[in-house]
């Protein structure tokens, strides 16, 4: 890491002719340090059933709650737990993130996005805050993963597929660190080869793991050794067995005992050692000053925003901004146009539809209408055919009568044929109205 | 059901948990020292005051080096500016392994004339300038690994020894300053005053301040917890503080100490009883030197980006009534 403020580089060093004072600045910033807190956020990844909670618990000394999970999830998830620990006059907020059911699908395909995803998201939430014209990015509190236990199976082989592809993607955007989880499945002439062979691996694949820094002298020598022990092979265990007269955690097997803190057993102490105590800053600052510089960059220029315009001069913020705003803008009239095109495109032809409609009952109705009038016609010709008869009969009735009236001279032979030709009148008028009816 | 991609808001507090044996979590305070300590720190200190008060003198005590050349030297033809000018110089000085780079922005001229309208002008600028460096810097995409800080983390201003009250000038420069840098304001030459001269003289200018609602370092709202209240309590009861500034050793009781010889004695200027200058040195250096540069960083420069990224905000007369959208960066989400 090269010194960021190579202070030397052109200016005159002053002597001091006496005691100023601040080389207390080291400890102000301590001081507001332990005020604010630490954050550190873990991410466990191992397939269900290699033991990654006992490694958070064995690792912190203490027993966070979690129940043991099924093989039968049908997608890989993320589970986060929030915890607070106090050592001395230091808070750590500890966040853990752990995988599940992580290998535990018939297929494998997707088994690494959601973890890319949600390290992405954290990287988003923190961008997001950066941006933001009103922003309180001092106490913010950092969800961005540190770094990346990866907890590879004692197989002895080598690293499985699932390994290789989870790892490659992972390895710009977090500090990963391999471990090979429940070390005490492989003897120690196997656990050589295969970390050597899981080494070669990793390398040939292009894959970066976390190397623990060497550029300081005070832990360079330690750290280089340690590099040298990577992946560590890691025992974990919560319960405590009395050896001598000490109460130590370990494993109690019928053949012996593993205890987790020997350094001959496993690598749990070095983890420890370089995971907490020695690089936990180192952490820190990788993840915001590389992972999280090479995503935000990336999706600035995603955004569209960029440091040189085409004409090769610096764009001022102003400019970037409001060129972005321009287009934003531009682009909600435009899809407000088009929406409002749809509508209008909606209506039409709901009008038409309903118009139709309309002429067909227009049609109806004008049938309906001609039909009434036919009938009407009918039934005023019927009337009047009617009226004629009644007209005829009341007619020949009057006849009659008349005919009656008349004096009864006429003899009776006249008035024989009277009779009959009453009768034949009468019978003719008869028929004639029954006739017509 | 949790999704993959995370939830906006944290999960849980599981709440404090127990450790049953030694983790080393406090590691981590150790090698952040460590880390503070090789990258160095950087620190920058604006003096403001009329010419002849001591300024250089007093930041020559200060850092006890030379860091600024006086401006009265014996054979030196004195000139004053016309206006005011800002000469900046950057120093790298080392205790105990600590490195810092130390700039001193002087300002020549400053009240100097016979009209001094806007005279805080310049130097308004300056600080605003910096401010814009480092806000450039920080919306680059490809951004250095470590921003050079050059705002100006505090403002030392020398007030005259009147005796009397804040002249119109001084009150209207802390006025404007006090809102975009933190002021520091001292009483120069103070061998001038007797003690109850001084305590007096105090007591009128802390008066005016409030009369004028000019908050200065340290401010009362950004205490953060009673602690921090409890201590820039007492701070604050003795601002301004009273100051003598020299930069030649003399012998009292067998002591070399730094401070002035008259024909009536020798004021010690790290002597309590004699002068403030060591309770300005460790407000300063000693124990707020950092929180004047967090109260800049995070204050005073947010301040500042909020106005400046405000500026181009203007809402675009288009159809949707002004009302602005959320813009896919999430830039506009707090309008």
């Amino acid at each position: 890491m090269a010194g960021a403020g190579q202070p030397n580089d052109g200016l005159r060093s002053l002597s001091l002719s006496g005691h100023v004072g601040f080389d207390t600045l080291p400890d102000q910033l301590v001081n507001k340090s332990i005020k604010q807190g630490f954050c550190f956020n873990i991410l466990c990844i191992g397939e269900t059933g290699s033991g990654k909670s006992t490694l958070i618990n064995s690792l912190f000394n203490t027993s966070f709650d979690d129940s043991v999970s099924t093989h039968f999830h049908p997608n890989v998830r993320l589970k986060a737990q929030r915890y607070e620990l106090h050592e001395s006059n230091v808070r750590l907020k500890l966040t853990v993130v752990s995988t599940v059911g992580f290998g535990d699908q018939i297929n494998k395909e997707d088994s690494y996005q959601p973890i890319v995803d949600y390290i992405d998201a954290q990287f988003e939430a923190y961008l997001q805050e950066e941006l933001k014209i009103k922003r309180s990015i001092f106490n913010y509190h950092d969800t961005r993963i540190h770094v990346c236990l990866y907890i590879i199976s004692p197989t002895g082989h080598s690293l499985k597929t699932l390994d290789l592809l989870t790892m490659k993607s992972l390895d710009s955007k977090v500090n990963i660190i391999p471990l090979i989880g429940k070390a005490d499945s492989i003897s120690k002439t196997e656990l050589q080869q295969f970390k050597r062979k899981l080494i070669t691996e990793l390398v040939s694949n292009g894959i970066q793991i976390y190397q623990f820094p060497t550029d300081d002298e005070v832990v360079s020598q330690i750290n280089t050794i340690m590099n040298g022990h990577l992946p560590f092979a890691v025992v974990g265990s919560t319960e405590v067995v009395k050896i001598g007269n000490k109460m130590v955690k370990a494993r109690q097997y019928p053949w012996g005992i593993v205890q987790v803190e020997n350094e001959n057993h496993c690598d749990f102490v070095k983890l420890r050692e370089m995971l907490i105590c020695t690089n936990m800053e180192d952490l820190i600052e990788q993840t915001h000053t590389r992972h999280y510089e090479l995503y935000r960059r990336c999706r600035l220029q995603e955004m569209g925003f960029r440091d040189i315009d085409p004409e090769n001069k610096p764009v001022s913020l102003q400019e970037a901004y409001e060129a972005k705003r321009r287009k934003f803008y531009l682009e909600l009239q435009r899809r407000e146009e088009e929406t409002r095109q749809k509508f209008v495109q909606r209506v039409k032809e709901k009008e038409a539809v309903l118009k139709e409609a309309e002429q067909r009952i227009q049609a109806k109705f004008e049938h309906l209408m001609l039909m009434h009038q036919e009938e009407k016609l009918k039934l005023e010709k019927k009337r009047k055919a009617l009226e004629e008869e009644i007209a005829l009969f009341n007619m020949k009735k009057a006849n009659a009568e008349l005919l009656q009236t008349q004096p009864m001279v006429s003899t009776p032979i006249s008035l024989k044929r009277e009779k009959d030709r009453k009768k034949y009148f009468l019978y003719n008028l008869h028929k004639g109205l029954t006739a017509g009816v | 059901m949790e999704s993959a991609a995370v939830p906006q808001e944290l999960p849980p507090d599981c709440g404090v948990h127990e450790l049953f044996g030694y983790v080393g979590i406090e590691a981590v305070l150790e090698q952040m020292k460590v880390k503070t300590m090789k990258m160095g720190f950087e620190f920058n200190i604006m003096v403001v005051g009329q010419s002849g008060l001591g300024k250089s003198t007093m930041v020559n005590t200060l850092f006890k080096s030379k860091v600024s050349r006086k401006a009265s030297q014996p054979g030196q033809e004195e000139r004053i500016p016309k206006t005011v000018q800002l000469q900046s110089v950057t120093h790298v000085i080392e205790e105990k392994g600590v490195k810092m780079k130390l700039t001193v922005t002087d300002t020549p001229g400053f009240g100097d004339q016979i009209n001094n309208e806007n005279c805080w002008d310049p130097i308004i600028k300056y600080i605003n300038e910096q401010y814009e460096r480092y806000l450039r810097e920080e919306i680059l995409i490809t951004r250095k690994r470590k921003i050079p800080d050059s705002r100006v983390h505090g403002c030392v201003y020398f007030i005259p020894p009147t005796g009397h009250w804040l002249r119109p000038l001084d009150l209207e420069f802390m006025r404007r300053l006090s809102k975009i840098v933190n002021v520091v304001p001292v009483i120069a030459k103070a061998d001038t005053l007797t003690l109850e001269e001084r305590e007096e003289f105090k007591q009128r200018i802390q008066r005016d301040l409030k009369a004028h609602a000019i908050s200065v370092y340290p401010q009362e709202d950004f205490d953060e917890d009673p602690d921090d209240r409890l201590l820039n309590d007492r701070i604050r009861e003795k601002i301004p503080f009273a100051v003598v500034g020299a930069d030649q050793e003399h012998q009292v009781n067998g002591k070399r100490v730094l401070g002035r010889k008259t024909k009536w004695g020798i004021i010690e200027v790290e002597n309590p009883a004699h002068c403030e200058f060591p309770m300005l040195r460790d407000l300063l250096i000693r124990s707020h030197l950092q929180d004047l540069k967090d109260i800049t960083h995070n204050v005073h420069y947010e301040s500042y980006r909020v106005r400046r990224l405000n500026e181009s905000n203007r809402p675009a007369p288009s159809s949707n009534n002004g009302l602005p959208g959320r813009d896919e960066d999430g830039d506009e989400s707090n309008l």
